[in-house]
């Protein structure tokens, strides 16, 4: 299968051809987890995850909440 | 202004009750002034018992990205500290300029299933960590507009404190000494000139050293006092987490109470009249 390169959480990852955010979600086990997403520093919402596909040099990033003041 | 030694009048019997009673914040009613970090623990069970000596009801949160490849079963923040039982600040921490801050808490709010109450810091530099009073203006707009409840880390200026409020920011929270500094309170005049002209809550956020400090705060009428570095860097945070709950009760009782004036002259305690000797 064809991949394409995206910027994932600030280094590259390889990911299939038409695959879409909520497949590179699953893909890193997080599905379901409390997590946000955002691609080019749009946030997008885990209900648009299906319809997002995956672009080649987009960025995205995965966060979570850890301890801080 | 209790720095003046004066009592505060205009806070009547059910005024005073009602202050004591509890925090409110964007219309909701905290029971406890003491908002806590949850950032240099040893481990999330060290962070949960230390919150829960703390009495707080508020605990900030950062946001940072997820470590890809170490992930799934790793423990989580949010597991120990599970937003049904607690309000969770997400903060801006590590941000240098609006843009970012404001990108940082559209990702939080996300993660938080779109609450909105959040605390905006925008660092100033790295070896002061003092704020940057014009990006943290320019953010604390974008975000209000956007739909934020904005409580701002700031400086202890009383004009950048009013127009933060006028911006429509849900509080205030002037730093009291450098972030992690354990410095106290250096400028009690400053925070009493925010604190007389407030209408939203003046909570200080950053500098408290230990339990006095925060005492001190509330004395001053301060609403509340955010703290991290002071629980969790002291040799036993779960002890000193459970001082600073005494503290900050301690220090708002004594604001209601309203201290005696300062004077340099004995007054003695006993009646003079009716002695024996």
């Amino acid at each position: 299968m064809a991949t394409i390169t995206i910027e994932l959480n600030g280094a590259s990852h390889a990911v299939g051809q038409g695959k879409t955010l909520h497949d590179l979600i699953a893909s890193l086990d997080l599905l379901g987890k409390r997590v946000a997403v955002a691609i080019n520093r749009e946030v997008v919402a885990s209900p648009g995850w299906q319809e997002r596909v995956l672009h080649p040099a987009d960025r995205v990033e995965v966060v979570v909440a850890i301890g801080g003041g | 202004m209790n720095l003046n030694d004066t009592p505060t009048d205009g806070l009547d019997a059910d005024t005073a009750g009602a202050a004591s009673a509890g925090l409110t914040i964007a219309g909701k009613t905290y029971a406890s002034r003491l908002l806590v970090g949850t950032g240099k623990y040893r481990d999330f069970d060290e962070t949960r018992a230390a919150v829960d000596a703390s009495g707080t009801a508020i605990v900030t949160v950062t946001i940072r990205r997820v470590n890809i490849g170490q992930h799934a079963s790793e423990p989580s923040l949010l597991d120990a500290v599970p937003p049904s039982q607690f309000t969770i600040l997400p903060n801006t921490g590590g941000c240098y300029t609006a843009r970012d801050a404001v990108y940082t808490l559209q990702l939080a709010r996300e993660l938080l299933d779109g609450h909105p109450l959040c605390k905006l810091e925008v660092l100033g530099d790295e070896k002061t960590l003092f704020p940057n009073m014009p990006e943290t203006l320019k953010a604390a707009e974008a975000l209000v507009k956007d739909g934020f409840d904005v409580m701002v880390y700031c400086s202890d200026d009383p004009i950048q404190a009013r127009i933060l409020e006028d911006i429509g920011c849900v509080a205030v929270m002037p730093l009291a000494s450098l972030i992690g500094s354990g410095m106290g309170i250096l400028n009690p005049w400053n925070l009493s000139l925010i604190i007389e002209q407030a209408r939203v809550p003046v909570i200080v956020d950053a500098g408290v050293g230990t339990a006095s400090d925060a005492a001190i705060a509330m004395e001053l009428g301060c609403d509340g006092v955010l703290m991290n570095t002071a629980i969790a860097g002291a040799r036993e945070p779960i002890r000193m987490a459970r001082a600073m709950r005494l503290a900050v009760e301690a220090g708002r009782e004594a604001f209601l109470a309203g201290r005696i004036p300062r004077r340099f002259a004995a007054s003695p305690s006993s009646p003079m009249a009716g002695r024996i000797v």
